[in-house]
């Protein structure tokens, strides 16, 4: 019983309970006031419906006294004191001696209050012994004779009586039922929160494969339990990836580091001495350089990934970097045998960072040289900027060997490679720092064939133009000043 | 170390404010092979203390350090008045990390590990801050002439016509006559990028300047430093 009561006292507690008894009270507030304004407008009409017919006969009385005297109106109670009739009436002498009418008497209540009142009588010929309800006025007809006009109103009285006892039972229907109502809602939620939190506490135990279950019905609930799966989905991504981040550092910087001492040491062995000794340690500076270049880029590829890097945005004219990185590079473009094109769209005003979209296009750049070398000389590296839908779409595109559509997922990863391109320098992180600044920017990297070679495209979403506000005309240089 | 190197720039006083011992004695030791003399500091506070009464020429300081940290040094230092340039050494590298660093009075970020050449080309750089820059309206190295009002390029009285480009990385280049200008520096200051971009691209672009001002002339001015960087000078070869 008192576990009921527990259960019953928590979901009371909720605010779903508290929300729907509201709600149910302020409902049985108005209609208690309509329903109450409903019945005092019904009393009064049926009120003054009575009155205004027992004036009425007052009236018809008087001149029928007036015009024949005692006997015409003695004659005229009598008459109107029929048993089929409705109306009550009592015509005495002063004395208080009865003369005519179906009253016996002037009822007591009627005694205290002479301008007529209400009254209780039993009726003549009637079966049982319930006194009935009337209402009465006094008719002036001078001295000599005293006159009580009524109604019976014991049927007003039970439609009164009726009516306010079906208002009550009513209302008391629609709380218990609110209260009910407004109980079992809370605890449905109570449920589903239940679901939640049990799902959440084995996340926290250790399990992140849990998810919250959905009921599919589409409602607030399940979009709020879809948005906490969605970022489960996210911790665990995030969790993986510093599980790869560590394994791919223990991994492939091992065997760099490997080389690298091995540098050294044969430097070292080298029996022809001094110069050998410089020769070596240079080669040996060189791959530790190389060796910080692996570690730097996979650092930041980590930190992307993670999402730290929000904060530093610019805004800046996305066109006019593209251009700019491809100005840096058209010189070794062209010493490598390319022709650098550049296509860009105007006034692609964006909020982002700067350096790292920078980097991007340099890498794809870079690939683009390096990776069609010896192909096609005098080929074209096509490096565009152009507006995609809603967003902006980077894409660099060359006529070199291009990558097969089965590998393309792969070669964003870190450090792969694919087979023939094993032996070319470079750190192997190219696209996939690539891959991480677009995520940072909520966009994607698609891989596709430019028919021959590759095209890579950076997407970047609507959001890139966010909040940018069209630039000043000569507020902003491109070339930095010190 | 690079004997040619050597009288090219004036001897400078240092000041090393950094916490590992062997990094500071090894910054010690290289910058006096370079002609130049080093006082080294320990921590924060001792470095400021220094700083605060030594006329040095440039300080470097390393972000991370006991007792009060290389930023907090510098805020300090540039609100008693002091405009001694600083260079800031740190691990920390992403955009923003350099942002703070420049923003807290530094004048220039180098991020760890680094290049020995390229620091000694940065401090070289930053102490050697004789006339304002905005003030010089003209560049001579030899018989090279840069006109920054006009932006006209002329050696022995010829124009030589050049791309947009290609006179900002002169004029820089210029600007540093007779010090070592790195890749890296030449990236930031006449690209305005921070990252590596891999390939040789900034050589091939120094090629082409030299092709335009050094191939058809006897003296070449534009020389390549192994292992740091370019510099122009007139001088002997």
């Amino acid at each position: 019983m008192t576990a009921l009561f527990e259960r019953l006292a928590t979901a009371a507690s909720t605010t779903a309970f508290r929300l729907s008894a509201a709600a149910v009270i302020a409902f049985l507030l108005a209609a208690a006031a309509i329903s109450g304004f409903l019945f005092w407008q019904t009393n009064s009409v049926l009120t003054d419906q009575v009155l205004g017919q027992l004036r009425a006969e007052s009236q018809l009385l008087k001149a029928e006294n007036a015009g024949g005297g005692p006997v015409a109106i003695a004659a005229a109670v009598t008459a109107l004191s029929r048993p089929e009739g409705a109306g009550l009436y009592f015509l005495a002498d002063p004395n208080g001696s009865k003369i005519a009418g179906n009253l016996n008497r002037v009822p007591p209540e009627l005694e205290v209050s002479p301008q007529g009142g209400v009254f209780r009588y039993k009726p003549e010929r009637s079966v049982s012994a319930a006194e009935r309800l009337a209402v009465a006025i006094p008719v002036d007809l001078g001295p000599a004779l005293k006159l009580l006009v009524g109604r019976d109103i014991e049927d007003q009285r039970n439609f009164a009586d009726t009516m306010k006892r079906a208002f009550l039972l009513g209302f008391g229907a629609l709380s218990l039922l609110g209260l009910l109502g407004g109980l079992a809602v809370s605890r449905w939620i109570l449920n589903r929160m239940e679901a939640i939190t049990a799902t959440s506490r084995s996340i926290v135990a250790g399990d992140l494969t849990r998810r919250i279950p959905l009921q599919g019905n589409g409602g607030e609930l399940d979009g709020l339990a879809q948005n906490l799966n969605d970022m489960l989905d996210r911790i665990e991504g995030l969790m993986s990836g510093l599980r790869e981040v560590s394994d791919n550092i223990a991994h492939d910087l091992k065997t760099p580091l490997n080389r690298l001492r091995n540098s050294a040491e044969e430097a070292l062995r080298d029996p022809r001495g001094g110069e050998a000794y410089r020769d070596g340690l240079e080669r040996t500076i060189e791959k530790a350089d190389d060796l910080i270049k692996t570690f730097n880029a996979l650092l930041l590829i980590a930190r992307l990934e993670a999402g730290a890097l929000e904060e530093n945005l610019d805004q800046f004219d996305l066109g006019k970097l593209v251009e700019d990185v491809a100005e840096l590079y058209m010189p070794a473009a062209e010493e490598a045998g390319f022709a650098l094109a550049v296509e860009t769209a105007d006034g692609l005003q964006v909020r982002a960072n700067r350096q790292l979209i920078g980097q991007a296009i340099a890498n794809l750049i870079d690939n683009a040289i390096k990776y069609s070398r010896g192909t096609n000389a005098g080929s074209a590296i096509t490096v565009k900027a152009l507006r995609e839908g809603s967003g902006v779409a980077i894409s660099v595109g060359d006529r070199g060997p291009g990558i097969p559509a089965p590998d393309r997922s792969r070669v964003l990863k870190r450090f792969v490679r694919l087979e023939k391109s094993r032996t070319q320098p470079g750190t192997g992180l190219g696209l996939s720092l690539v891959a991480a600044v677009a995520r940072l920017h909520h966009g994607e990297v698609r891989l596709e064939d430019n028919e021959p070679g590759l095209r890579v495209v950076l997407l970047l979403s609507s959001r890139v133009f966010a909040d940018a506000v069209p630039e000043v005309p000569g507020a902003q240089t491109s070339i930095a000043a010190k | 170390m690079d004997e040619s190197r050597q009288g090219w720039t004036e001897t400078m006083r240092v000041l090393v404010i950094e916490d590992d011992r062997e990094t500071a004695q090894f910054l010690q030791k290289s910058l006096k092979e370079n002609g130049h003399t080093a006082d080294l500091a320990g921590d924060g506070e001792a470095g400021l203390a220094l700083a605060g009464e030594g006329a040095y020429d440039v300080l470097i300081v390393d972000r991370m350090l006991p007792r009060l940290d290389g930023l907090s040094v510098i805020k300090t230092l540039r609100a008693d008045g002091n405009r001694t340039p600083v260079l800031i050494l740190s691990a920390l590298g992403e955009v923003d990390d350099r942002v703070k660093g420049l923003r807290a009075g530094g004048d220039d970020y180098l991020t760890k590990p680094y290049a020995y050449s390229e620091l000694l080309a940065r401090v070289e750089a930053l102490g050697r801050r004789t006339v304002p820059e905005e003030q010089q309206t003209r560049y001579t190295v030899g018989d090279l002439v840069l006109d920054r009002l006009s932006h006209r390029v002329a050696r022995g009285g010829e124009h030589i016509l050049l791309q947009p480009r290609e006179y900002r990385l002169l004029e820089y280049l210029m600007q540093h006559a007779g010090q070592v200008v790195t890749r890296t520096m030449l990236l930031e200051h006449v690209w305005d990028y921070h990252f590596d971009p891999q390939t040789n691209v900034i050589d091939v672009h120094v090629s082409r300047l030299r092709a335009k001002i050094d191939k058809s002339f006897d003296k070449p001015l534009l020389h390549t430093v192994r292992g740091a960087g370019y510099t122009i000078r007139d001088g002997p070869v």
